[in-house]
């Protein structure tokens, strides 16, 4: 549905081509339809945001009352960058007027004038490439004043990030487009459906979620609904990396596949020899699951009751819900495989340097407390741990959670919460040296010494 | 300053695509001027902050907070290689040992910050002597099945392998 366009033979991204595939007719279609019929739509299709939080994109589009005193601004979140995940590259860069389609639409509905593209720096080209399909849409009509004759105004701008991971989160976002640091918002009261960009109400809907919106208008909410799975409804790309055979982008009914179709079927299984190990099953952030774990989910007998089953990683259903059982997220989609050659230090300490870098330095749980993960795996890999680290490593985890603005605090407490208690023994047989107390937990391995006072006195901080 | 009117007459249409607030062009006319000048000068600073009617030091905030802005020169071309897991999985670490061997850039270790990184978060970017390449790790560039993946300039490349990295370079002389 979504990658209906994207690898196939002889699509090109601009609007003829487009045209000729039937583009743009389901935004004829919404522009016959009352705007309150489409919002029923998205809320009867149940479809679920597809940018990591999940959220029902119809309750979010509830919030905004039609005709209120301010204007309302819709922002699409093309700020792809959560480790792990790469659809939103493949829309814009291939299938650019399906996207650009599905805004026009949600604006309809929402009586948004004022639209923008939030696309991530890293992406020049697809930013050039929605320019050049705004442009021609304008020049169609499909775009600008009176769209189709319905005297409907709409004007989309792209406006570029430059390198900051948390503009993916919406209020960070909403900042960093008005032109100031992205420091997340403090919830409430800035809730963007309330309080959103120059504090009017604002949607901010991730690209893959925006394209769903022209899907349901054209097949109809309850039809919508009955793709995937109930609360698990519709399709969504699960882009796999790490070591499989081939790796790469799916688009599947949510809930269609377990976690071994996805290895096996459609990635082809592992490399040869190797054994599954962890697998990260919803972008960077998602708590880590460990290949020899059974899990506890419920699930529907025939009778219709709810019975409790055992299964392995391989039976986990690939939806929203599931994955929340077992302990971990669906997120953004993208699931990295890790097989028996991956060491967990080497791999929690890359993710820590991720969330070192990107933490926004607003909340000082996260701004010192990522920082610190980061130099304690760092040092069990210089071979400096010592007996306290899993212990240290997780205290500082569990004291981000939970204590900052935003979910920045759990997307980095997450990946060291779950490493250091499922692969505790790989974290533990790394971590024997005795430390040299008084010193701070993230001293340096070169400055372990056998004498204490000489590690306090030399100073710690790099 | 001598803006050529070109660079003006973008840096306006940016600041006509926020009509509620100029301040919003803070990042556009940003990119527009690296793109233009290869970095952020005190002088840049100054310039944006007049032009949009902001402090300076809103404008210096931002430069110091968005990690693809520069305060000093890059090379005359740049190349980024994505360090975060799935291309570190894939050999990231390695492609940028090669791209800077194969550049003429000292290695410096590895990472942003002060664990090994170059100059620490703010200045992460190494420069060949020649001043024709430059090099700095980026984090997730949203390729991840693709990886190790780099960027030179703004091309983009994908599953780089050893081979291609001469390859890659003699495309920027």
């Amino acid at each position: 549905m979504i990658f209906a366009n994207v690898d196939r033979e002889g699509y090109t991204p601009d609007i003829e081509c487009y045209l000729r595939h039937g583009g743009y007719e389901d935004l004829r279609k919404a522009t016959t339809m009352e705007p309150d019929a489409i919002v029923n739509d998205v809320k009867a299709s149940g479809l679920r945001g597809r940018g990591g939080a999940g959220f029902p994109c119809g309750v979010k589009w509830g919030f905004i009352r039609r005709g209120g005193p301010k204007p309302t601004y819709l922002i699409c979140n093309a700020d792809e960058s959560e480790p792990g995940t790469f659809k939103d590259r493949y829309i814009i860069h291939q299938d650019p007027h399906q996207l650009i389609e599905g805004m026009v639409i949600s604006s309809f509905a929402l009586d948004v004038h004022l639209a923008y593209i939030y696309i991530r720096g890293e992406f020049p080209e697809g930013a050039r490439i929605l320019e050049r399909a705004i442009a021609e849409a304008k020049e169609k009509g499909f775009l600008g004043k009176n769209i189709l004759g319905t005297g409907f105004d709409l004007e989309i701008y792209v406006h570029r990030g430059a390198g900051a991971y948390i503009c993916g989160e919406e209020t960070g976002l909403i900042e960093s487009l008005e032109g100031k640091r992205a420091y997340p918002r403090i919830k409430p009261p800035y809730f963007p459906a309330v309080l959103g960009l120059y504090q009017c109400p604002t949607i901010v809907n991730n690209v893959e979620t925006l394209c769903h919106v022209k899907h349901i208008v054209q097949m109809g909410g309850a039809e919508y609904a009955k793709l995937g799975r109930p609360n698990n409804t519709g399709t969504r790309i699960l882009c796999v990396s790490g070591d499989v055979q081939r790796p790469g982008y799916f688009e599947v009914e949510v809930g269609s596949l377990t976690m071994g179709e996805v290895i096996n079927d459609l990635c082809g299984g592992l490399k040869p020899g190797r054994k599954l190990k962890a697998i990260i099953p919803g972008g960077s952030s998602a708590k880590v699951l460990r290949a020899d774990e059974r899990y506890k989910v419920k699930e529907k007998a025939e009778d219709g009751s709810m019975v409790d089953k055992e299964i392995g990683i391989e039976e986990i259903r690939m939806d929203f819900d599931t994955l929340a059982a077992v302990g971990s997220m669906a997120g953004s989609g993208g699931v990295i495989v890790m097989d028996d050659t991956r060491d967990m230090v080497w791999t929690l300490n890359n993710l820590n340097e991720f969330y070192a870098h990107e933490s926004c330095g607003q909340c000082t749980p996260c701004r010192e407390g990522s920082l610190w993960m980061r130099k304690i795996t760092d040092r069990i890999l210089a071979g400096g741990g010592t007996e306290q680290d899993p212990d240290t490593l997780k205290s500082v985890a569990d004291n981000i959670a939970g204590k900052t603005i935003c979910a920045f605090g759990e997307a980095c407490s997450w990946p060291t919460q779950s490493f250091v208690i499922k692969f505790r023994e790989e974290f533990a047989s790394r971590s024997t040296k005795p430390l040299p107390l008084p010193t701070p937990p993230e001293f340096l391995a070169d400055r372990l010494s056998e004498e204490p006072t000489k590690a306090l006195t030399t100073g710690s901080h790099h | 300053m001598q803006i050529p009117t070109d660079l003006l007459a973008r840096i306006d249409e940016a600041i006509s695509h926020y009509p509620v607030s100029k301040q919003s062009a803070s990042l556009p006319l940003l990119h527009l001027w690296q793109e233009h000048f290869g970095f952020i000068s005190d002088e840049a600073i100054e310039w944006i902050a007049a032009k949009l009617e902001l402090e300076p030091i809103k404008v210096l905030g931002l430069v110091t907070f968005y990690p693809m802005f520069r305060r000093k020169a890059p090379g005359k071309h740049h190349i980024r290689v994505c360090r975060t897991l799935s291309c570190a999985m894939a050999g990231s670490y390695a492609l940028k040992e090669k791209l800077s061997k194969a550049a003429g850039i000292e290695a410096e270790g590895h990472g942003h910050g002060a664990g090994g990184g170059c100059g620490g978060h703010g200045d992460p970017v190494t420069v060949s002597e020649d001043g024709k390449y430059s090099i700095e790790f980026v984090e997730c560039l949203a390729s991840c099945g693709t990886g190790p993946v780099c960027m030179v300039n703004d091309d983009f490349y994908e599953a780089v392998s050893d081979e291609e990295v001469t390859q890659i370079l003699s495309k920027y002389q």
